[in-house]
């Protein structure tokens, strides 16, 4: 589908959120919190937070929920009867506000869902979300999107990706899908014709920190480098950073039961978890914690993108912001490239 | 139902064989003789056995693909899922999920002699394939097997090693540690690899398949080596703790590899590009 380019004028932006509402859509927005901006479920325009670099957590949640049900069973003296969910319903949610950080992170974190068995839970939610992406105007230290082969005004992701054309301006619409023409059509007037307007001098800076490709060839020969134990010093192996990140799908599966009846389910998990990998019989193949901050960063920057032709990673910075012992993806990037193998 | 890749099928537990000190046997059918007539698996694959309410176990399919209308499963009684299976009796439903993982290329083996060295409750894995080239005996020239155990009482499939000691077209083999024999023991007395090298199979034509815990396979290899088998000859399954089966959880990632989808069954080649990390 070719991209259908709109303006959408400064104060029609409220507007269109009050028509997506009075259409019954539920709108999930970053709204701010004691001081952290998440994803949460938006009643009204002035609900959305504005000024933030980033949200706390991803928008992932949307279709890969922190924990999700897969089965209810029941068990009687002589049978047991199992009910798998109701694959199909799912809310429609329409995503407003997602930065193209996490847009990208959609693509990467489908392709480990659809990986030879596809896992219909997950697709099924996904296509019943609309992403309203919007272009960064600003970004901090943390940030790295052009370095993780992104930019502040990607479209890969969104349905519709908002740029605002200056302080105060209006937005430039990029219609790039049949679920992002849904939601024009539902108000019309609001999007304007649009003449040749260049985006880029209006998206944020962020300059190229290091190169994928090479830090990809650079891991092959950096399995068993000093480095590792160097860089994971600090970590507490909390897991903060694969919560925060938009294309970690690490899940365990577990039973819950309550009486004769119960539930299985399936919640986000780390690598970086001592429990892990950790086999019934004591054997731990990953025991220390640099052995797993290793698999992070192999797994995001050489498994995934030999496996699935996708890297792990689009340069949100969350985990480094997250992180409670000041651990920064960004700069272990940098010293694994400027490191001579 | 078939979208959810998590659903189990229902499978009930039709006979329990006591195999040794917490290792049990089960004989399974599927609840759904629908689900019985589609439901087909190669030598090698495994799956997620589960008790509803407690959680699931991964074993391989230790029947073999020749034979219809059911499947087993063996395992030793570790932790929390294995306990429950443990306890579980003849009628009982289970859940298994399957079959996952790659298969030993048996086909490719036509022709050849193999070589089936096992350990303890390593039997079971390999115990698929060795039905599943013994109901196809005269594809294979020689087919020999060394099992070993840490005593008599922990050898499992204990009926079959009967039948594959009465068998004319099988060498069989079979050992316990120094200090495991019986008064009545008539088998070899050694380690395994201590065992493999005093038989010294020949290594011409010959595929090797290896099984059995850590310890043992790290001493096997090398005797294999020194008898003249390539490393793409030989053929091992790996273990690690699982979940999903199917590549999406992460947990058994080794390297490039994820155990559930590029294996279990490694040659020995393939296992020495792999990081220690399993």
């Amino acid at each position: 589908m070719n991209i259908d380019k709109h303006i959408v004028r400064n104060d029609s932006l409220e507007k269109l959120f009050d028509i997506l509402k009075q259409n019954s859509k539920t709108i999930y927005a970053p709204a701010s919190k004691n001081g952290k901006v998440s994803f949460k479920e938006a009643e009204s325009f002035s609900e959305i937070a504005t000024g933030y670099i980033q949200t706390t957590q991803s928008s992932k949640e949307v279709a890969f929920p922190r924990t999700e049900k897969l089965l209810d069973y029941s068990k009687s003296r002589e049978e047991i009867s199992v009910k798998g969910i109701e694959i199909n319903n799912v809310p429609e949610i329409i995503l407003w506000g997602v930065r193209p950080c996490d847009t990208m992170g959609i693509g990467e974190l489908s392709a480990i869902f659809n990986w030879d068995y596809k896992d219909e839970i997950y697709n099924n939610r996904l296509s019943h979300v609309t992403v309203l992406g919007f272009s960064c105007s600003k970004a901090d230290e943390y940030c790295f999107c052009t370095s993780a082969g992104g930019n502040p005004g990607n479209t890969a992701g969104s349905d519709i990706l908002f740029t605002r054309l200056g302080e105060n301006g209006n937005y430039l619409a990029e219609v790039l899908t049949d679920k992002g023409s849904a939601i024009v059509s539902l108000a019309t007037g609001l999007f304007e014709g649009a003449e040749n307007i260049e985006k880029d001098k209006f998206l944020a800076d962020v300059p190229v920190r290091f190169n994928q490709e090479e830090i990809r060839n650079k891991l092959e020969k950096f399995f068993e480098s000093e480095q590792w134990v160097e860089q994971s010093l600090k970590c507490l192996g909390c897991g903060a950073c694969a919560y925060v990140c938009p294309t970690c799908a690490c899940f365990d599966i577990q039973d819950e039961a309550h009486g004769k009846a119960g539930s299985r389910f399936r919640c986000w998990d780390s690598c970086g978890f001592s429990l892990f990998t950790l086999h019934t019989s004591g054997h731990n193949p990953r025991e220390v914690q640099s052995q797993r901050w290793r698999q992070r960063i192999m797994h995001k920057f050489s498994y995934m993108p030999e496996r699935l032709n996708v890297y792990g990673c689009t340069g949100c910075g969350r985990c480094s912001r997250a992180c409670p012992a000041d651990m920064n993806i960004l700069e272990h990037l940098i010293s694994i490239q400027e490191v001579t193998v | 139902m078939t979208d959810n890749i998590y659903m189990p099928y229902l499978m009930r537990i039709e006979k329990i064989t006591f195999e040794a000190p917490g290792v049990k046997t089960f004989m399974l059918k599927f609840v759904s003789e629908h689900d019985q007539n589609k439901f087909t698996f190669k030598a090698g694959q495994f799956g997620e056995y589960s008790v509803y309410g407690v959680g699931e176990s991964t074993f391989c399919i230790a029947s073999s693909p020749t034979r219809k209308g059911y499947i087993e499963c063996t395992f030793r009684q570790t932790g929390k899922v294995t306990n429950a299976l443990s306890n579980c009796e003849e009628g009982n439903i289970i859940g298994f999920r399957g079959p996952y993982g790659n298969t030993f290329p048996i086909d490719n083996w036509k022709g050849k002699s193999l070589l089936f060295i096992a350990g303890g409750i390593a039997l079971p894995p390999m115990r698929c394939v060795i039905w599943n080239a013994l109901d196809q005996r005269d594809n294979f020239k020689d087919v020999t097997i060394i099992y070993g155990a840490r005593s008599v009482k922990d050898l499992v499939y204990k009926h079959e090693l009967e039948d594959w000691r009465r068998r004319k077209d099988v060498k069989l083999i079979t050992t316990v540690d120094p200090g495991g024999e019986s008064p009545d023991w008539k088998g070899e007395i050694g380690f395994v690899p201590t065992i493999v090298e005093k038989i010294a199979p020949s290594s011409a034509n010959t595929i090797a398949i290896v099984c059995g815990p850590p310890v043992m396979i790290k001493y096997t290899f090398p005797v294999l080596a020194k008898l003249g088998f390539a490393d793409k000859n030989i053929f091992t399954t790996l273990e690690n703790r699982m979940k999903c089966g199917f590549g999406k959880c992460g947990r058994c990632n080794v390297g490039k590899v994820y155990v559930c989808k590029d294996g279990p069954v490694f040659t020995l080649a393939q296992l020495k590009e792999l990081p220690d990390e399993y």
